[in-house]
């Protein structure tokens, strides 16, 4: 049941958020061994909770649309008391002292923390097979990846383990899983939602957002969250309008954009069938379609492995055993305590993104890779502003393929290829969504993208609602007891 | 610097100071950035670099730089951007450094030193802001501690690096430049100055060159001179080394030296040739800093007189000389004691003119307080025991003859030891001036009486004899006899004899 849907039965009194967390935690406790959507469940945290939230509504004082929505958040954000590991060992035992603000926005709107959601290590993968503890399966085949690296809540929300959650996208990171897990996943404009709290991976192409189950419940979590923090000076000062209440005003008039570019040899058929019928819906709703060009899309993929490394490796850098998490005993001095800390503490992906970092950032090669690929990125971004000139949103497949199977894609090349149309919007920070779209015939998945202007949610949510109220695919569940 | 190598080689020497701004917050976050206090009592997650927090400016801090690159006639960029500077050790939290790198806060200034009566204008490549790192206490030595404690107090204080050009050509000009610069930095107050507490740190870049070459020489970094004074030795020794270096036809190794001030000589700590690659790149966690001409206009509208237009004013405001003038506004605290101090005579004497009460103080501070404090020890001038209206108090016991200037110089030692009031002191001791002329005169009769030897000689025309006669009338009044009056009637006794 989707948030709004489940907060409305709690004011019509048909349920409490008691009982309503005490089911998730029930279904959790019964399906997660299976499914591997949670590092923690944080069940007495969420209890309690959940009955400050029964007294509000026994008031009839709830704090809002989200007052005892049970969530789940991804395990890169700090919760204050409750262990925060980033899917590594490095970080298996941190408690942080502090909040995300996100965390606390959604605390302060009545949310119910149910856990803390599984992820690739340090939010590295598309598959959240990169895990130091387990990878997480995809509610809708088992044998199948959930993507990454939100993959946690995204299955979570799936499965119906969580009534919603929070992801985080540097590089398709909730879109993705999203687009492979059937559910609603949201990336906001880069500094709409503060990042202060979330354990950085590539600092300027990370973003928090909502994975929902419908875009309603996206339109409010966003707003839960949105909004400037002078904790985060990147966080942007503009208003923060009420999403949900601009969702109804259909597509008539508005001018969608097709990229020539989204639409690539190698890509699985079945998507472009689907997300071309979908652009026919979308049509059909009143909206107008043309062909855009972005002809830096090509370059862009690879240009997000240089920067996104880059801010990774500096990241990463303060993971030396000295002052939290992982301390590998026993070293004779202080460069050996770290280098056996790090070599013991980061897993092979994180490993082989530091090194490619810490490359491209050295002397002799930093104009040649770090520098070419700045560049590169003021190019996409003049694409999308160019487009942005002739058309209000873009539409697009969101990814190439359906779900893959566990270690389908041994080679990390093939599959950072999962990810090419879901970079262009985190290296321009732009909003961009996914909703489902259709199925596979073998009943996967498949997602369709909505792009948008800079701080232009309310568009790209307004579009994703009109699909989704026109089609059936949201309401599909995966066949789970 | 020895002779020998002053016909062949010109000495280069760029500075590069690193102030920490008197902020009451750190550069990135809201924690205290006093000295002293028990160790990670001030820190936060963001000053220990916990994972997800982010940085936020310090607007007092870039405020403090933008003053000082004013003063320092420095052009202040209208954008600037913070970097990531990387390297490992345990005492820095993040494992980089936000500095400011390619684009920093101003550049192209200009500081005029005065070395041995000669004026000169030394230029300022640049003026940045950073952070600072935190502290590694070992149990033991480094060699064979057991283990290493971080204090992360100092983690984030916010750091102003100003780079002087290669601009200084003797170890004497480094220090003056060192010097004039921390006054300035004082002067504004976003520094307290104080090297010993690291609040003012110093390297040096030293080269030597065939005089007339147009290019520099091999430079060589060295780090760890926490005084004026060792910089100064630090840089003789550095320059001497170079030279018979070279003079023996060896080549100079670029590399960072530590000056060891005990032992009295620079050693090595690392070679450049396997520097660290700091890996920059802008700091993503910080928007780019935008500064307003608004800003600038007002930040200039509010600097306080600099210790060049100060000495002017002493010179046309006071009457004073030049040399005078120079020895009081070297430091802030000075300037200002010498100040409050002749105003407060002029008050309390109000027959003197104010060049007078202004000489009068001047040669009191340079001749005894600066005897027993350092004129650059600001809060031991602001919190000397003897304040400027104690001190003035004592001056005007001189001017109306209360007690002589000889008797003036041990009341001073006494007030400064105890801060008792010069009044209280002389009423005490009985120090007043014996000014009495009957009581004097039957001192001067006595002293001619038992004296004849003395008075003989005066008669055989030995002008020097009525010396004697004087130094046996102070003696006999214990210092206290008026000096003029004694003259005056003695004069008058033996003439009449
Ligand atoms: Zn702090």
């Amino acid at each position: 049941m989707p948030i709004h849907e489940l907060t409305s039965a709690y004011r019509r009194g048909e349920t409490t958020p008691t009982a309503a967390t005490e089911a998730y935690l029930a279904r959790i406790a019964k399906l997660d061994g299976e499914l591997g959507a949670y590092l923690t469940v944080t069940r007495e945290h969420a209890l309690r909770a959940a009955a400050d939230a029964d007294a509000r509504y026994r008031a009839g004082t709830p704090l809002g649309p989200l007052d005892g929505a049970p969530l789940a958040y991804k395990d890169v954000l700090c919760t204050r008391g409750v262990t925060t590991t980033c899917g590594s060992r490095m970080l298996e035992r941190f408690v942080p002292p502090y909040d995300a603000t996100v965390i606390a926005r959604l605390a302060a709107a009545g949310a119910v923390m149910l856990g803390k959601g599984n992820m690739d290590e340090f939010a590295m993968g598309s598959s959240t097979e990169h895990s130091a503890f387990k990878p997480t399966r995809n509610p809708w085949d088992l044998a199948r990846v959930p993507g990454g690296s939100s993959g946690g809540p995204a299955a979570a929300v799936a499965a119906g383990l969580a009534a919603g959650g929070l992801g985080t996208d540097t590089g398709g990171s909730i879109r993705q899983p999203a687009a492979f897990c059937g559910v609603v996943g949201l990336k906001p404009t880069y500094g709409r939602v503060s990042r202060y709290g979330l354990v950085a991976f590539g600092s300027s192409l990370d973003h928090i957002g909502p994975f929902a189950r419908d875009v309603t419940d996206a339109a409010l979590l966003l707003r839960a969250i949105a909004g400037a923090d002078p904790r985060d000076s990147t966080c942007l000062p503009a208003p923060v309008p009420d999403y949900a209440a601009g969702l109804p005003q259909g597509l008539t008039g508005l001018r969608l954009g097709l990229p020539d570019e989204y639409f690539i040899d190698g890509m699985d058929p079945e998507i472009e069938r689907a997300v071309r019928a979908a652009v026919d819906v979308v049509r059909g709703l009143g909206a107008t379609v043309e062909r855009v060009s972005l002809p830096a899309t090509p370059h862009a993929l690879a240009t997000y492995y240089v920067i996104a490394p880059a801010e990774a490796s500096s990241n990463l850098a303060r993971y030396d055993g000295v002052k939290y998490g992982l301390r590998v005993p026993g070293a004779r001095d202080l460069v050996e305590m770290s280098s056996r800390t790090r070599a013991a503490g980061f897993g092979a992906e994180v490993k082989r993104r530091i090194m490619l970092g810490t490359y491209v950032l050295s002397a002799g090669y930093h104009e040649a890779y770090y520098g070419r690929a700045q560049k590169v990125r003021t190019l996409v971004r003049r694409d999308f502003d160019a487009a942005f000139g002739r058309v209000d949103l873009i539409v697009a497949p969101m990814t190439p393929n359906v779900a893959f199977k566990h270690g389908e894609k041994e080679d990390p090349l093939a599959m950072y290829l999962n990810d090419v149309f879901a970079v262009p919007a985190d290296m321009t920070g732009l909003p961009a969504i996914s909703v489902p779209c259709g199925f596979s015939v073998q009943g996967l998945p498949i997602g369709l993208q909505f792009i948008g202007k800079a701080l232009d949610e309310a568009g790209v949510l307004r579009a994703a609602y009109a699909y989704e109220q026109a089609t059936p695919w949201h309401t599909r569940k995966p066949a789970l007891p | 610097m020895s002779t020998m190598t002053k016909p062949s080689y010109e000495v280069v020497i760029g500075l590069e100071v690193h102030a920490q701004l008197l902020t009451r917050s750190k550069m990135f976050c809201g924690c205290a950035a006093t000295f002293g206090a028990a160790p990670n009592s001030q820190t936060c997650p963001v000053c220990q670099g916990m994972p997800g927090v982010l940085p936020v400016v310090n607007r007092r801090a870039v405020e403090f730089g933008i003053k000082t690159a004013l003063a320092f006639d420095c052009r202040v960029n209208p954008a600037c951007r913070f970097a990531r500077k990387h390297y490992y050790y345990p005492d820095m939290p993040k494992n980089y450094q936000i500095s400011q790198y390619e684009e920093p806060l101003a550049e192209d200034g200009l500081l005029e030193i005065e070395v041995d009566g000669t004026s000169r204008t030394i230029g300022i490549q640049r003026l940045h802001l950073e952070e600072d790192v935190g502290k590694l206490l070992h149990e033991g030595t480094l060699e064979t501690a057991q283990a290493s404690l971080v204090d992360y107090n100092r983690s984030g204080v916010p750091l102003m690096e100003t780079v002087s050009k290669p601009d200084l050509r003797s170890p004497g000009e480094a220090a003056a430049y060192l010097r004039a610069f921390r006054a300035v930095l004082v002067y504004l107050g976003v520094c307290d100055g104080n090297m010993e507490e690291g609040s003012l740190r110093c390297d040096a870049n030293v080269s030597l060159r065939p005089r007339g070459a147009a290019e520099l020489g091999t430079k060589v970094e060295i780090k760890n001179m926490n005084s004026f004074r060792n910089v100064q030795r630090a840089l003789e020794f550095e320059v001497e080394r170079q030279a018979k270096a070279l003079g023996a036809g060896e080549r100079i190794v670029q590399e960072t030296r530590l000056w060891d001030a005990e032992r009295g000589y620079t050693r090595s700590m690392r070679s450049k040739e396997f520097a660290h690659d700091y890996r920059y790149f802008p700091e993503p966690d910080l928007v780019p800093l935008e500064i307003s001409r608004a800003w600038v206009d007002a930040i200039r509208a509010g600097l306080p007189e600099l210790p060049r237009a100060r000495r002017q004013r002493f010179v046309t405001q006071y009457g004073l000389p030049p040399y005078d003038a120079g020895v009081l506004t070297q430091a802030r605290a000075l300037a200002e004691y010498h100040e409050q101090a002749t105003a407060a005579l002029k008050r309390a004497a109000p027959s003197l003119t104010l060049s007078q009460a202004a000489k009068s103080t001047s040669n009191w501070i340079m001749s005894e307080l600066l005897h027993v404090l350092p004129a650059d020890d600001e809060a031991a001038i602001r919190e000397a025991k003897i304040t400027p209206s104690r001190l003035a108090g004592l001056l005007k016991l001189i001017e109306n003859g209360t007690i002589s200037g000889k008797i003036a110089k041990d009341v001073f030692q006494k007030m400064f030891a105890s801060g008792e009031d010069a009044q209280a002191i002389v009423a005490r001791e009985g120090l007043v001036q014996v000014a009495d002329e009957s009581a004097l005169a039957a001192v001067i009769d006595q002293v001619i009486a038992e004296n004849p030897k003395a008075l003989e000689d005066y008669r055989k025309g030995k002008t020097a004899a009525k010396g004697a006669f004087v130094g046996q009338i102070m003696k006999a009044t214990q210092g206290k006899a008026n000096p003029a009056m004694v003259n005056r009637l003695l004069e008058e006794k033996l003439s009449k004899i």
